[in-house]
């Protein structure tokens, strides 16, 4: 196996608040090799946003890194001072977050914006640059690039911010990509165009890639891996054929189930029920324990770490033997 | 309930006068809507899918009067838009869901002072602790806890914004709701609760919605009608149930064939072909003619008109022909 680009150990992710300090991240490790796509998924508020913005230094006080550690190529990358890492994203890192709006200024040109991130970090002349912006623009399928590259965000239609988003991310060709949902905003046409952009780059460019979505059919497309959240853990992690087609946590299972079905159409759609504890309340022992169909004693007083399941990793409890 | 009427809205996309004389460049018009027209009945849903940038958002705020008009009309209940937004009382049973639950969440508000406003300003509810309750309840509704309230938006993620905009819409007790892509950002758990609740609501309440969605799966759970658009026009509108089992417009069967395979069965999707058109100068004749596998002269030449065709309506020659 190829040496990891990205590895995250035992991460966590604390917010000081007046109510108290909540855990938003707890333990969390992955690795992201070159070429390979990480698919992440898992309920809303599960903290998967969180895990791409703690790999990418951009925790905002009041939350904290209070443990753990991000290596890229071996090296950490989340004791680096802001100056640093910020050489490091953009160049080495490249992000895609969730909403579009933070990252476009409403006040310069998609064109202006695409243009200063090249010349930052690659060697272009302006005019090379704005060439290179344009070719960007249409490879996230962008109609008629050259005539809309002097547009300001607000004139783009939702999905069309979102590919700007994209083409920002990759413009300085950096060796990891943090996505978060990158293609929720697109419909299923673009969103293929953009997924074999993505593959492209993952197989030619070596390119890694950590992919945040919703979208299981994007998952099932897209990742070589996957890690499901819930409650700021990972519950199970293993290869996307295995986490979709035959989960090994409780939670993995209803949340496969819950995905609306294409060819009919059902009177009441299948979901787990309850929702996801707060942060603040977040039960001893498993922390799927309340919606589990198969809880029992031990899952309310132990909480369990990812075990060996078969062909993935679960932290669930019906998978401790001995 | 609502019926819009060859509904139009153009933007002005022309650069700045001077690099326009500049450049000696036309003016540009960007007609995002062109000539829509449905209605939705008292009780149903009518979806709106397409491609990115093709006009959906567009209609949803004409639809709600955020963007006047640039050609034909909406009535509400049987009345001009116009004159149902003037009325207080008529405004409150229309809502929105907006596509981007970041920006129509006032940032310096706390949850609970967002999902009361509506209350507070349309008189629902009476006294502090009852409105306290009622927003305890939208909370819970959407997934969240009453205690939820105390926060402020960025104390959030962004599935969790978004079901604080959802709650924010239903608390002035619509009775017409537009949702744009309103489950986009949730997991698929959560997403389902929230269909469920829009669909218990329209069962018990008699909710109508247009609801807009990349998501074809979704679309096909909650619609009645559904509404397929390119380039500013719909091309094809019929019932749901009608339209996944047998589309006509070849357009939307190349919708039907993008669709992600969750199966993995190694089924290759096919993206619609050829090159997205550009709004600002669309293809002559049909616009999809380009990406057409079924274009002819006639389509180059001639913008087909939408027609009867079983229960649905086609715009298309090719379906017209009964070559489609
Ligand atoms: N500034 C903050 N203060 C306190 N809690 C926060 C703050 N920002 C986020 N959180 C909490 O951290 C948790 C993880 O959030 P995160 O954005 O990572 O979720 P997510 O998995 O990306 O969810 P989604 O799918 O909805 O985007 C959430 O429960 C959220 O409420
Ligand atoms: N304020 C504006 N000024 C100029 N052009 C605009 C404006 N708003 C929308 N447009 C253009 O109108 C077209 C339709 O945009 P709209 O937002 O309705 O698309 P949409 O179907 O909702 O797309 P998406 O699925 O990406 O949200 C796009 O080409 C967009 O760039
Ligand atoms: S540990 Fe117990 S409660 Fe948790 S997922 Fe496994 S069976 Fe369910
Ligand atoms: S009118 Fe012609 S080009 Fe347009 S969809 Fe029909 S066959 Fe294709
Ligand atoms: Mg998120
Ligand atoms: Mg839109």
């Amino acid at each position: 196996m190829t040496a990891p680009l990205l590895e995250v150990r035992n991460l966590r992710v604390e917010f000081h608040t007046r109510r108290g300090t909540l855990t938003a991240l707890n333990d969390v490790s992955l690795t992201i090799a070159p070429g390979e796509v990480l698919g992440m998924v898992g309920e809303s508020g599960a903290g998967k946003s969180m895990t791409g913005a703690a790999i990418i230094g951009l925790i905002e006080p009041p939350g904290r890194i209070a443990a753990g550690q991000v290596l890229l190529d071996g090296r950490r990358i989340d004791n680096l001072r802001y100056d640093q890492m910020r050489q490091v994203r953009g160049r080495q890192i490249g992000a895609i977050f969730q909403d579009p709006l933070t990252t476009l200024n409403p006040l310069y040109t998609v064109g202006r914006q695409l243009v200063e991130t090249i010349t930052t970090h690659l060697p272009l002349n302006p005019a090379q640059a704005r060439k290179r912006a344009i070719e960007w623009l249409e490879m996230v399928g962008i109609p008629a690039a050259a005539q809309r590259i002097d547009s300001y965000p607000h004139e783009f239609s939702g999905g069309m911010r979102q590919r700007v988003v994209i083409a920002l991310a990759l413009c300085a060709e950096p060796r990891l990509i943090v996505a978060d949902e990158p293609t929720t905003a697109l419909d299923v046409s673009i969103q293929a165009q953009v997924i074999a952009l993505l593959k492209r780059l993952a197989r030619e460019k070596g390119t890694a890639m950590l992919l945040v979505t919703h979208d299981m059919g994007v998952i099932a497309e897209t990742a070589d891996r996957v890690a499901v959240m819930y409650a700021g853990r990972i519950a199970e992690i293993g290869p996307v054929r295995d986490i979709v087609k035959a989960p090994n946590h409780p939670y993995t299972a209803g949340l496969m189930a819950s995905i609306p079905p294409l060819d009919r159409r059902v009177d009441k759609l299948a979901a787990i029920e309850g929702s996801m504890p707060r942060l603040s309340a977040i039960p001893p022992g498993c922390a799927y324990n309340p919606r589990c169909p198969r809880v029992f004693d031990r899952c309310v007083r132990e909480r369990p770490d990812l075990l060996d399941a078969g062909t993935t990793r679960a932290a669930c409890w019906l998978h401790a033997h001995g | 309930m609502l019926e819009a009427n060859d509904l139009a809205r153009y933007f002005d996309v022309s650069r700045p006068a001077l690099q326009r004389l500049i450049a000696r460049e036309p003016r540009r018009t960007l007609r995002a809507v062109d000539g829509v027209s449905f209605t939705i009945p008292k009780g149903q849903t009518l979806s709106l899918v397409g491609e990115s940038g093709c006009g959906k958002s567009t209609v949803a705020r004409l639809v709600v009067g955020l963007y006047p008009p640039s050609d034909g009309t909406v009535a509400f209940d049987n009345q001009p838009l116009s004159v149902a937004r003037a009325d207080p009382a008529q405004r409150q049973r229309m809502q929105m869901i907006f596509q981007d639950p970041y920006a129509s969440l006032n940032p310096r508000w706390r949850v609970r002072d967002i999902i009361a406003e509506p209350i507070r300003a349309f008189k629902l509810v009476d006294g502090k602790d009852a409105i306290l309750a009622r927003v305890g309840q939208l909370l819970t509704q959407v997934g969240l806890a009453p205690a939820d309230g105390e926060k402020f938006p960025h104390e959030f993620s962004g599935g969790q914004r978004q079901r604080i905009s959802i709650a924010r819409a239903l608390s002035s007790n619509p009775e017409f709701l537009v949702c744009d892509e309103p489950t986009s950002a949730l997991d698929v758990s959560v997403q389902a609760q929230i269909l469920n609740l829009m669909k218990e609501l329209q069962r018990s309440l008699g909710l109508t919605y247009l609801f807009i969605s990349h998501n074809l799966a979704v679309v096909r759970q909650v619609s009645d009608r559904v509404g397929v658009m390119y380039l500013g026009r719909i091309v094809e509108q019929a019932p749901a149930e009608t339209l996944f089992t047998t589309p006509r417009h070849p357009y939307t069967r190349a919708l039907m064939e993008a669709i992600p395979d969750l199966d993995m069965t190694g089924r290759t999707r096919i993206p619609v072909g050829g090159e997205v058109p550009s709004p600002i100068s669309p293809p002559s004749g049909c616009a999809f003619h380009p990406r057409c596998p079924l274009a002819n002269d006639r389509c180059k030449a001639e913008r087909p008109l939408a027609q009867p065709a079983g229960e649905s309506l086609v715009a298309c020659h090719a379906v017209e022909e009964g070559r489609g």
